[in-house]
């Protein structure tokens, strides 16, 4: 590839209409970009006294490529310190893997391996070098696109659609790679094996930030998939059968960026984020290798997930870890429906954009009119539907495109407003669902208690969203701290700006003091219990281009809230009928503790049979604390209520340790078989 | 059960031997309804005579307090009764064993006794001795035995020293010759342990507390005064109470209390005389009526020339306390108490007996109890 056969990003047409922020903020006209660096030269040449002339200004100004704004800004795009960056390159080609194994139809297996290159840094070093390998099952990638994907910012699959999915923009890897390209010097390293009948490739390549093109500086087939030297990088790797796996790993990609960086634990980092998408994501298995030296101010680890060591809860899919290694396991295991592609609705179309829509039609479609023009570019608009449109608008259903006035188009705007229309078509939105939303938390939350619940889809600025919400409650979380509250958008966990995000103000906003739970004046409820939020839409109103807050529309903010609510009554249920429920136990507990007592001492008194008044005081007992049947169910730790309670609340006893044997019929208070022969021994004798 | 020698004395309740096989029994008919109901299928309960203030009953015409005939259920099936429900049926079968091997045991040695861990937890049958006391006390009167009936005493509280000569399980004790200590007062003094033998003296001094008592006995006040000297040290416990009922009654000896001047004292003086209310059961069997409050009184302050020196404020509890023990119906009407009182509420301190040594170290023994019982200057 020559530098004259690169057309600078900026300049080519698709992308400059798209309104795009980065390309919003090309500066100055267009020039040539192959022009000489002549504006260095031509500086500081008018008299002293004066200041440059409009000839000379226009002589500096020059286009800017995309990839040397981003370069200079990578802030924007996540990479504002060493830990940011680590957990934005994971991220980022996380959030790839997923997308890609999920279009190709594939149960994806995503592996993460950060590996430490510094080992022996000084304690107080601030920062490391690490090597951040990403590894998918996915379709891989044909070998032309490599480049293209990898090497140019701005360039997907993913931007001018109004389809769901992870990436939005096609900034992310290139962006990763370029970050670790300019912090160490060195180039991305791919595997890619697009077919199980070929070789893989291994290809590794920079970025050129003035062209935004890539340079391949090694291009060659290899039998190395998945990466063999990964599955022997540690103990725990070794250990763990089906870590990288050529069965599993038959086509797929892996991604290695080497890139100074900073591995801490704790909120907002690569645990947490990883963590958090494998509650969102329950049909995906990850595994996740961390650097073997921390850094040494590690905080402790997170409250919400602390990894059941290697046992592998008995019915219930359970966060393992095994030599360092956590396998977060997919709890479900069919994959989310494939959104579908849709036209945008009519309600929330603005007047602007219908002008433009109308203009683009008419140019596309010769000859086009208004009447098909409605139905062909709308969702929800059928032929009857137009034809009222059209009358209220003013023009026939023959009129075409190109004959329309701006004041027709206002008009026709205005009924888009008056006239009742079905919603937009929901099968362009795949909720996570209650049933794996329940998943999820229980495989990420030791908690007692999760509800879900999963709003129908609604519209803001014509575009349709869905909200769902899950909470989990009680258990192992700390009793004393504010809620956590954890934030998904298209199943990404968004691990920063908290406040600006319109989900935490939903949970702010709900009266959770209903449920049964505190809440300080203006703030989220505190107590035992993880808020979590998940955003579906088409388009995702990212605050910024690091997509780390959801802007605060009064629609979205409103779903939130009724689903919170939802979960809220749930739990406001459940700890009423607990609060009974453990006061009849307690009831239960006192008199079945004396019960054995007394039976003795009768025997010692009048010589009555002790078995035969335990059992007759205890059938007393327990009809007169019938309630507590609710809880006390004989076997099995997780439980569903009462029939009637539906799908989306799950309640877990962890009251029991996870992998300890119950004996079955046992329960709190009542002597087992053989504590109960040894309180009658001897009583006879 | 081994026949041991026959029981020493008698009483109205009967031999000693009588009395065990009716505490037996009743504990038995006691548990049988119990098992019989728990068998049954209904709630087994036990009826317990209450032993509050509004079941207590002021019998005038006997100036005694009397238990009335109010009874609490104590059901197993209560979360606040089920722990003593069967604390009392572990009891009950102590006692048993105890009437059984013809042993007794002290409340603490009870304590002990039904002390383990509840099956299949980590809860004690008992907390602490309290817990044991109260039931223990709730067993007397739901089997109407008494304490020593059930085998069990309490420690040795209260110090006896005169011109008599007692006979205990046998063994002499001349209570003349007790040294500077005296005679610990055992906790059963029923005639079956405890006979008189030899009585000279002509009156009981009892004192509130042990110093005082040391004064008395140092100065050797029985010997010149002709009488017994007890302490009970503070409230008497039943064994003193018992014992000063017996020589009261038996060798007609009267009883002069001297207490310290606040409302405690005035308690004490009250139990003494007409019984309380946690014990109304035994009252006839312990309350002197005719006991005599000879001081300290609250007019004493001025009467003996005391200086300021020996005010001790009240606190509020006292005065609580004081206008209380006002209004016991058997303090209401008696003009004599409503003034003492009145005047040690306008007085605004309390003193102790000891508050007399201000005067001279011997001026209590020597000057101030002669004179009163010379002029016969008590309150009734």
């Amino acid at each position: 590839m020559t530098p004259s056969d690169a057309k600078p990003a900026t300049s080519s047409p698709a992308e400059s209409s798209t309104g795009a922020k980065p390309t919003t903020r090309r500066v100055g006209a267009k020039r040539d970009p192959d022009a000489p660096d002549s504006a260095k030269g031509a500086s500081r040449k008018g008299a002293a006294g004066t200041r440059a002339t409009a000839e000379e200004m226009a002589s500096r100004q020059r286009d800017i490529s995309v990839s040397e704004f981003f370069a200079k800004n990578r802030h924007l795009l996540g990479f504002d310190n060493p830990r940011k960056a680590l957990l934005t390159c994971v991220k980022e080609a996380v959030d790839n893997a997923l997308d890609a194994c999920e279009e190709a139809g594939i149960l994806p297996d995503v592996s993460v391996v950060i590996e430490d290159l510094q080992p022996d840094r000084p304690a107080s070093a601030k920062s490391s070098r690490y090597r951040v390998t990403v590894i998918d099952n996915g379709p891989g990638i044909v070998r032309k696109q490599v480049e293209n994907i990898f090497g140019r910012l701005l360039y997907g699959s993913k931007f001018h659609r109004l389809k769901m999915s992870r990436g939005q923009q096609g900034i992310g890897i290139s962006a990763a790679g370029m970050y670790g390209l300019i912090t160490t010097g060195k180039p991305m390293v791919i595997h890619t094996r697009p077919s199980v009948k070929a070789a893989a490739h291994h290809i590794e390549l920079a970025m050129n930030t003035k062209t935004n093109r890539a340079e391949v500086t090694v291009d060659v087939e290899t039998a190395d998939f998945p990466p063999q030297r990964l599955r022997e990088l540690t103990p725990g790797t070794r250990a763990i059968e089906a870590f990288l796996s050529a069965d599993i790993y038959r086509t797929g990609t892996s991604v290695s960026i080497e890139m100074e960086g900073r591995y801490q634990r704790g909120r907002g980092s690569v645990d947490e984020f990883l963590e958090l998408t494998a509650i969102a994501n329950p049909h995906a298995r990850i595994c996740w290798v961390p650097p073997s030296r921390v850094a040494v101010d590690d905080e402790a680890l997170l409250p919400v997930a602390a990894p059941n060591a290697g046992t592998g809860g008995a019915g219930a899919v359970e966060t393992t870890e095994v030599g360092g290694v956590t396998v977060f396991p997919s709890g479900v295991a069919e994959l989310p429906a494939e959104p579908r592609e849709i036209q945008p609705h009519p309600k929330g179309i603005e007047l602007g954009t219908l002008l433009q829509m109308v203009k683009d039609y008419a140019v596309t479609e010769k000859g086009g009119t208004v009447y098909q023009f409605l139905q062909d570019r709308f969702c929800r608009v059928s032929a009857s539907t137009a034809a009222t449109m059209c009358q209220a608008a003013g023009v026939t259903s023959r009129t075409r495109a190109r004959d329309v006035e701006a004041p027709d188009v206002d008009r026709l705007f205005k009924s888009f407003e008056e006239i009742r229309l079905a919603p937009p078509p929901t099968d362009c939105l795949v909720p996570i669902g209650v049933r794996q939303l329940l998943a999820g938390m229980l495989k990420g939350v030791r908690a007692e208690f999760y509800a879900a619940s999963s709003r129908e889809p609604s519209i803001y600025r014509g575009r349709p969203f869905q909200i769902e919400a899950a909470i989990a409650f009680g258990g192992e979380l700390p009793a004393d701290d504010s809620a956590r509250v954890i934030r998904f958008a298209n199943r990404v966990p968004l691990l920063f700006q908290q406040s600006a995000c319109s989900s935490f103000k939903a949970v702010a906003e709900t009266s959770w003091k209903n449920y049964g739970l505190q809440q300080p004046r203006g703030g989220g409820p505190v107590g035992p219990l993880v808020v979590m939020i998940h955003m579906a839409s088409v388009w995702v109103p990212f605050t910024s281009e690091s997509k780390e807050a959801i802007a605060d529309y009064d629609e979205i903010r409103k779903e939130m809230r009724l689903a919170l609510m939802e979960c809220g009554r749930k739990l406001g249920t459940y700890l009423k009928r607990r609060h009974r429920m453990r006061r009849e136990g307690e009831r239960r507990d006192v008199f079945e503790r004396y019960i054995g007592e007394i039976s003795r001492s009768l025997h010692g008194l009048v010589g009555a049979d002790p078995r035969k008044v335990y059992d007759a005081l205890l059938k007393q007992a327990r009809s007169r604390t019938a309630i507590a049947d609710d809880v006390l169910d004989e076997d099995g730790r997780v439980m569903r209520q009462e029939q009637e309670v539906l799908e989306d609340v799950l309640v877990v006893d962890r009251s029991v340790p996870a992998g300890a044997s119950v004996p079955k019929g046992t329960r709190k208070g009542c002597p087992p078989e053989d504590l109960a022969g040894g309180l009658f021994d001897g009583a006879g004798k | 059960m081994a026949t041991k020698k026959p029981a020493a004395g008698s009483s109205s309740r009967g031999s000693k031997k009588e009395r065990d096989v009716r505490t037996l029994n009743r504990i038995v008919e006691v548990a049988d309804g119990v098992a019989a109901k728990s068998l049954g299928g209904v709630e087994p309960t036990l009826q317990v005579p209450s032993r509050t203030r509004t079941n207590t009953i002021w019998n005038k015409k006997k100036g005694i307090l009397q238990m009335g005939d109010g009874c609490q259920e104590r059901q197993l099936f209560n979360l606040s009764q089920a722990k003593g429900f069967m604390q009392s049926l572990l009891h009950a079968e102590s006692i048993k064993s105890l009437i059984e091997a013809e042993k007794t045991l002290s409340l603490r040695g009870m304590f002990y006794k039904g002390l383990h861990t509840v099956a299949g937890t980590k809860e004690k049958t008992f907390a602490d001795q309290g817990e044991s006391d109260g039931i223990l006390e709730d067993l007397e009167v739901s089997l109407s035995a008494l304490r020593e009936e059930l085998h069990i005493f309490a420690k040795k509280a209260g110090t006896i020293v005169g011109n008599i000569t007692l006979v205990d399980s046998g063994d002499e004790i001349d209570c003349r010759h007790m040294g500077s200590g005296g005679y610990a007062i055992p906790s059963i003094v029923e005639p079956d342990v405890i006979q008189f033998k030899k009585c000279e003296a002509k009156f009981i001094l009892h004192v509130e507390k042990n110093t005082v008592w040391s004064r008395f006995n140092e100065d050797r006040f029985w010997e010149k005064h002709n009488c017994i000297l007890t302490e009970g040290g503070g409230q008497p416990p039943r064994g003193v109470r018992r014992l000063l009922r017996r020589l009261h009654e038996e060798l007609k000896l009267p009883v002069y209390c001297l207490l310290d001047c606040d409302p405690w004292g005035h308690y004490i003086y009250s139990v003494l005389k007409q019984g309380s209310i946690s014990l109304a059961f035994e009252s006839e069997r312990l309350a002197i009526p005719d006991a005599k409050f000879i001081g300290i009184r609250a007019r004493d302050y001025i009467d003996c020339e005391l200086s300021d020196d020996v005010q001790i404020a009240l606190t509020d509890t006292d005065i609580k306390r004081a206008r209380e023990i006002a209004d016991y119906p058997w303090f209401a009407d008696h003009k004599g108490w409503q003034r003492e009182i009145a005047t040690l509420l306008k007085n605004g301190f309390k003193m102790e007996v000891e508050s007399l040594i201000t005067k001279d170290i011997s001026y209590v023994t020597e000057t101030y109890v002669p004179e009163r019982l010379k002029k016969k200057d008590w309150l009734e």
